[in-house]
Formats: structure tokens, sequence, C-alpha cells
């Protein structure tokens, strides 16, 4: 079998025999419908979306997904096993996919449980579950980025609590450059292009692109390139850490 | 089977191996001796492949692990320092894991996790998950991730460490007799296994080989060897130390302790330590000492290691035994 898949699997399993998958599922189902319908106003608002349910993503992965990428690499590093996996005949990039696709996989499924709040606006009106399958493709594509930051943040450090801290930085800085009301704090100074600039680094703006329909390949081109960059970024630090 | 050239090693300013060169051979069990911190480790961890030298090459089998790694570190096992293991695991489950990397998986994997679980004394533990274990359990669990695909190659950093004393004797065993078929190279503390297990050693101190032979050859060049312990029921220790020391071929006498009285007697140069020591017999037959013991000493490990990684110190002449 491919090593990628076997690291895969022993880590998915890691979730899952430590609390921290079902941790993280069962907060995130909360927080996510607590939004929704308490503050999102899903049932008041009278529309067949799923908008108030997209629109606290960012903010919602911003605590939970670092917590599931934290473990990554800094337990590997602090129980010593690092040396056990990269003295296998598996490359170190082997491993970082394969612990990635892992914790990729627990938030995927959290995701997927969300399933019902689908079956309550296809039951209360006509949707157009298009865009409801879009927003979950970018949901699920911002998660990746997430994680992939964690993943890196994770390699840096031995300790945990660093790197969910760095991995909350970086992910906060990755919505507030694209976040509204920091965009239009910016524009009375800088010029436009400077902002447009800054904010296309944004989660934000990509993800509210594809949660209203419109997938263009830019927006997943762009999680995609900051799930490549922060993995490379991964094997830089390993190999570093590794050469001392 | 490996083959070390000039690997330097340096983190920052500081250099922690500096120019070790060596080979193993199949059939060969090479004993890696120093004192903490004296490059073991590091040394180790570049020939598996999981840190890169400074400097130098290193090629297992016929592959360099530096340009071809994945090949090379199919042939290795290895043991690293405090036997690392995924503690959410079960023993089974960590085994079948590792398999898994190595290319054996299904029935193969299968057969392989049984094998090893039988030999490392694991099958009774097999279910219960790694962080529940003792020590000795889990460095045992690490050590059979070790040989879970029968190497050619087995790299084992201090692989009794934390055992008790059955399990250290099991261990030993166990490495001996794979060292019949395999190229091994192990580090320890504890001397008398270098001697029990080892066909050849290396003393290693401050990043560079300070000594590389047989345990036999490296013992010669203790202090001891060849001196003669002369052992008495009692009797005046200063007028027999003066009395041996004008016998022919003598160079020199020490008393080492006083109550059993206890004398070493160094041969000069030249002269065997097998006709001084007649002479002593004769010597105190002539004189009716109360004769208990007369041995020549075979040199003691220690003592040479304690020589060769002390220099500064003085060396330990009047030690008692």
């Amino acid at each position: 079998m491919n090593p990628t898949l076997t690291i895969a699997r022993r880590e998915l399993k890691g979730y899952f025999a430590s609390p921290v998958a079902f941790v993280f599922i069962v907060i995130f189902l909360l927080l996510a419908s607590f939004f929704t319908f308490m503050i999102g106003g899903l049932f008041e608002r009278g529309e067949a979306n799923l908008a108030p349910f997209f629109t606290w993503h960012p903010w919602l992965y911003l605590f939970l997904v670092p917590a599931v990428g934290m473990r990554m690499w800094s337990e590997e590093r602090r129980m010593g096993t690092i040396e056990l996996l990269l003295t296998m005949p598996v490359t170190p990039w082997q491993a970082i996919v394969g612990k990635f696709l892992a914790s990729w996989v627990v938030v995927g499924i959290a995701l997927a449980l969300t399933f019902p709040v689908v079956m309550t606006v296809n039951y209360l009106g006509s949707p157009d579950n298009g865009v409801i399958f879009a927003g979950y493709l970018g949901s699920f594509f911002m998660a990746g980025a997430y994680l992939a930051i964690s993943s890196m943040t994770s390699a840096m450090t031995r300790n945990q609590v660093v790197s969910f801290i760095v991995a909350v930085v970086i992910s906060l800085f990755l919505i507030l450059a694209g976040y509204p009301p920091v965009t239009s704090l910016l524009t009375s100074w800088a010029p436009t292009w400077v902002v447009e600039g800054i904010a296309a680094f944004s989660v934000m703006t990509h993800f509210e692109s594809i949660q209203k329909g419109v997938l263009d390949s830019r927006d997943v081109l762009y999680f995609l390139s900051v799930i490549g960059f922060s993995l490379f970024t991964t094997s830089v630090i390993i190999r570093a850490h590794r050469a001392g | 089977m490996i083959q070390v050239q000039n690997l330097r090693k340096e983190f920052g300013p500081k250099v922690a191996v500096n120019g070790v060169s060596f080979t193993v051979e199949k059939g060969e069990v090479l004993g890696f001796l120093g004192p903490n911190g004296a490059g073991k480790s590091t040394s180790m961890r570049m020939i598996t492949g999981f840190i890169p030298p400074t400097e130098g090459s290193i090629k297992v089998g016929e592959f360099d692990m530096l340009e071809n790694p994945i090949p090379a570190k199919r042939l290795i096992g290895y043991l690293p320092e405090n036997a690392p293991s995924y503690a959410d695991m079960s023993v089974r489950g960590f085994l079948a894991f590792t398999a898994e990397l190595r290319g054996l998986s299904g029935d193969a994997g299968k057969k392989a996790v049984n094998r090893v679980l039988e030999m490392c004394f694991l099958e009774n533990v097999q279910h219960q998950s790694v962080e529940t274990l003792s020590k000795g359990y889990r460095h045992r669990t690490c050590f059979a991730q070790s040989i879970i695909h029968d190497p050619e190659v087995l790299i084992l950093d201090e692989p009794t460490d934390g055992l008790d004393p059955n399990q250290k004797h099991e261990v030993r065993t166990l490495i001996k007799k794979m060292g019949e078929t395999k190229a091994i190279i192990f580090s320890t503390h504890i001397l008398e296994e270098v001697e029990a297990v080892c066909s050849r050693a290396i003393i290693i101190d401050r990043g560079t080989i300070v000594a590389n032979g047989t345990p036999r050859d490296l013992k010669m060049r203790s202090d001891q060897a060849g001196a003669i312990s002369v052992k008495l029921v009692d009797g005046n220790g200063e007028a027999i130390k003066s009395k041996l020391s004008h016998l022919n071929g003598v160079d020199r006498v020490a008393i080492i302790s006083e109550r059993p009285l206890t004398l070493r007697v160094w041969p000069r140069k030249g002269s065997g330590s097998d006709d001084v020591s007649r002479g002593i017999a004769d010597l105190a037959f002539q004189e009716r000492w109360p004769l208990q013991g007369l041995q020549v000493e075979e040199g003691r490990l220690d003592e040479v290691f304690r020589s060769i990684t002390l220099p500064d110190t003085k060396s330990t002449k009047e030690e008692t035994k």
C-alpha cells in the first residue's frame, strides 16, 4: 500500500482514538447550529439559502481547525516518533501529505454531519442546491487551507499551545485582510490597488465568491496554493530542523 | 554492508561528530561506546538518514544514504534512543503500521507481526495500548518494530536501556544470534555487554573515534593487562611487596588492598607473565606465605574506557578491585 495512505489511516485512527476528533465534531456542530439559527436567524430571514450558515465558517474554523491540526507534527517531535517515521522508507513529503489528508478528513466528516441544515432548508423552501454545494466545497477548501497552515506551525515547535496560537494568528490575518470593516479602514489612506492586493490574500474574498455559487477557478486555485505553499513550508521546516 | 566515511556534524558552532569512518560487514556486531554526549546517537541518526551530515558519506548496502535514501532505509532496522512509539496505538496496531510502511501488508504483514511478537515476548500485551505498558515492554515494542522486516542492517541505540536483567540477557542473546547473518551496530553504556555480544568495538569521545578493535584487543590496552594479582590470607604487606619487587622480571608492585591482602605485580616489558607468576609461586612456597590466589589479569574494558575517554585524570593504577 502507498505509504501516504498508510500514514493517513494511522493518523485518522489516532484522531478517533483520542477525544480530539469527537470534541471537534461535537463543538463544531453545536457552534455551527447556534450561529446559524440563533444569531444568523435562518428561520426569521425567510430565505431559502444557507448564507447564515456559511458566513460563520471562517470564524468557527479560526479556533477549531488549528486545534485539530496543532498536534500534527509537534506531537511527533515531542514523543520522538518523528525519528521513527522519517527513518522508514518514506519521503517527508509522503508523511506530510498523509498527515494533512487525515486531518482534512476529520474536518470533512464534521462538515458532512451538518447535513440536517441542508435538509431543513430543502423542507422549508426550494433553495438552489448547486449554490449550497459550492458553499460546502468552499468551506471544505478553506478548512484545508487552515489545516495546512496548522501543519506548518506545528512543524515549527514541539509545543502544541504555541503551534495553536501561531496558527490562529496567521489564519486571523488571512481573514482580516479581506474583512470589510478592515478593508474599508484601509481604503481611507491606501490606494485601491494596495487594498485589493491585500484582500486577494484573504480567505474571506475567495470564500465569499464561492459561497455565492460562483465557482471561479481562481478561487479554487487560491485555496490550493495556500495548501501547497503551507505544506511545502512544512517540509522545509522539517528539513531545517533535522539538519540542526 | 555499512560504509561510513569522514562523517562530520556541526550543530551551530558545536562539532558533534568529527571525521568518523568505519565499515561494518555482514556477520559483524559492532559495539559503539563512549561517554554521554560523545556523538554516538548523532552518528546513528546520520547513518539511518534521520539527520543529514555536514560532511562525509554513508553507504548502506549499495545505496548512498544521501543520494538514494529510500532503498537505503529499506535495508535498515532502527531502534532510536528512548524507543519512541505511538502511545495511542495498541502494540499489535503499531507493529502492523510499521510493517505496512515497510511494504508488508495483508498476510505477509500479519506473519511478520506474529513473528516479532513472539520473538520479543509481547504476545500477552499485543492488544494493550502502548501508553499503558511499562518501560521494558515499550522498549521491546520498539525493538520489535526494528526487526519486523528482517533487515540486513540493524542499528540499535541503547537496546538494553531500561530492561531488567532477564530481559537484558534475552535481548543480548537475540542480538548475538542475529549478528551471525546481519550487520549490526549498537550503542551501550554497559561494558560487559560489549564483551558478551560484540565482535568489534569502537570507542568515540568528543566526536572522534579513539579506539577500534575486538573487545580482546581493547582489553589488552588496559594497564592491568598481563599484570599478576597475588592474594594472601594475611601477612605483612610492605615486606611481601619488597620481596616481590626483587623477583626476576618484575617491573613494579602495588598493594591493592590490605584485607584480604592483595598485591599486583607488573612484569617488566619483554618478560612473560607466565615466568613471573611461576617465580611468585616459588617465592610464596619458600617463604611459606598463605597464598590464596594467583591470577594473570586479562585487562578490563572499563579501565580502558576510562583511561581513553578521561585523558586528563591520573591513570587508575591504585584502583581497588
